[in-house]
């Protein structure tokens, strides 16, 4: 996979230097923004429910043994903003955004669409990449505050309706308010904004370089979604690692 | 604001000549392009036959800069291709194989597309210039709201043709224009680009396979074998060529045993 590290740095740089563009792109970019939406929104919101559910259904019986049941919301809130709401909400993204992206690229590539553009002299960076890469960026970010909401409520309605933790809805959101800082949900976005544009390069590079023909799609594809995920999981590490001095700030 | 590219200035354009020294190019250890020398005429209607696999959409996508040659140099107008600023002072275009249209727009916004990109014309003088180059290949203003997806595979290549149109171009290049057409079709194709040459002045490269297309509107004709010009001349010269590979070229019709 990392072959093309190279070109995908040069990508991000284009991309980077391109952005003053962004504004003439705008029409763009907002058709960009309700595809992902419109293809990700109820997935997401879904997908977070359910893990804000586990994660009390798991943690919430271990904590109500020791006598801390308190402190239930606050643990699922910050494992949902700090860890679980970027990752989850950027492998949804990757596998269902950034796949799509991957093939529509490589599609134009093998159907002679980007050489075509070329000739007319309009860059396919500035065309088709920038918009895509902004969309994104922008999105997942969005998706991860509906993800901490909905997660947080999932992690609620267990706790509630769950014998063996029946932690009240005030108790559980109370300890949310004490728990988590602003700093604690600004550290899940900023990651999730790195994901986001790790995701769109790799992604628009893995399509701009498609070989073959429909069979070269299929591997741009898969190999669009492998490499972002590795990447994200990775950068993950030395993503918490950079923000853990940031951990302190505002309080809500 | 500034723009990157030569509006269409001038509703003719004046065709540029094309040189082409020592060109060679390799892809790994298959060497496809062994030196290719090569003068096209401004204005002239110049056609690259050749078996499969010999190299032409290759030579062709060099002429507009979608490759990089390994050695060699390619001069249009007289400068080199690689040249800072060529793209603003020259005019090019090509009709692509599968045509190249894109499949997210319109048709209209197909061949509008170099003018609305570059914010050269006003929205509605961009319909107006997308009606008259459509008129111009022949087809129905009511074309213009359709997909490239709904279209005919002539009609597509119409598309790319009026699309081209739309830049005024000097040098235009077709590749296999006339694949996958029946008979008819690619007969209206052919006088789409002889028309084109005519009414615009516009140095055209056709690459292609297809001997009727060839012989019918080449001004000259170029076989290349292998990698090279293995024999180059007008049609009447081209069929008297005794080169083996061109005269088998152009016996080589299906007869029933």
């Amino acid at each position: 996979m990392f072959q093309n590290f190279g070109e995908m740095l040069l990508l991000f740089v284009a991309v980077g230097r391109a952005l003053p563009r962004v504004w003439r792109e705008r029409r763009k970019v907002a058709e960009q923004l309700f595809d992902i939406g419109n293809a990700s929104l109820f997935m997401a919101c879904t997908l977070s429910l359910f893990i804000g559910g586990v994660l009390a259904l798991q943690t919430g019986p271990v904590l109500v043994e020791r006598g801390l049941g308190s402190a239930l919301g606050g643990l699922v809130a910050l494992g949902l903003c700090k860890e679980l709401a970027p990752v989850m909400m950027a492998v949804l993204i990757a596998g269902r955004i950034g796949s799509a992206m991957a093939a529509e690229l490589g599609s134009m590539r093998v159907y002679q669409e980007i050489d075509a553009l070329r000739t007319l002299n309009i860059n396919p960076v500035h065309y088709l990449v920038l918009p895509r890469v902004v969309a994104i960026s922008l999105a997942l970010p969005c998706l991860v505050v509906f993800a901490n909401l909905v997660g947080w409520l999932g992690g609620a309605i267990v706790s509630l309706l769950n014998d063996r933790i029946a932690v009240s809805w005030s108790g559980y959101f109370g300890n949310i308010r004490e728990t988590v800082d602003f700093s604690d949900v600004a550290n899940g976005l900023v990651k999730s904004f790195v994901f986001a544009v790790v995701i769109g390069v790799v992604s628009c590079h893995q399509g701009l370089t498609t070989l073959g023909g429909p069979r070269g799609v299929g591997r741009s594809v898969t190999k669009a979604v492998v490499n972002s995920l590795v990447l994200i999981l990775l950068l993950d590490y030395v993503l918490t690692r950079m923000l853990l001095p940031f951990d302190k700030g505002w309080r809500f | 604001m500034a723009s990157p590219v030569p509006p269409p200035t001038s509703p003719t354009a004046t065709g540029i000549p094309v040189a082409v020294r020592g060109l060679r190019k390799s892809f790994g250890d298959q060497a496809v392009l062994k030196g290719v020398d090569l003068d096209i005429r401004a204005g002239e209607v110049f056609v690259l036959m050749g078996p499969s696999g010999s190299g032409k959409s290759v030579f062709l996508r060099h002429l507009i800069g979608l490759e990089a040659p390994d050695t060699g140099e390619i001069l249009l107008g007289g400068e080199l291709a690689t040249s800072e600023g060529l793209g603003e002072r020259y005019r090019l275009a090509m009709v692509f194989q599968s045509g190249g249209l894109l499949n997210s727009l319109t048709v209209g916004e197909n061949v509008g597309l170099y003018l609305s990109e570059h914010q050269l014309k006003p929205t509605a003088e961009i319909a107006r210039i997308v009606a008259e180059k459509l008129a111009a290949v022949r087809l129905e203003p009511s074309v213009a709201v359709k997909y490239p997806t709904e279209l005919s595979g002539g009609m597509r290549k119409r598309v790319a043709i009026a699309r081209a149109l739309v830049t005024d171009p000097q040098l235009v290049l077709f590749d296999e224009p006339t694949s996958e057409l029946d008979p008819l079709v690619a007969l209206a194709i052919g006088r789409e680009i002889v028309g084109l040459n005519h009414r615009t002045g516009a140095t055209i490269v056709v690459v292609t396979h297809d001997r009727d297309l060839a012989f019918g509107i080449a001004d000259r004709i170029a076989f290349l074998d292998g990698g090279e010009i293995a024999a180059i001349g007008t049609p009447a010269e081209m069929r008297a060529s005794r080169h083996p590979l061109l005269q088998q070229f152009l016996a080589a019709d299906f007869k029933p045993e």
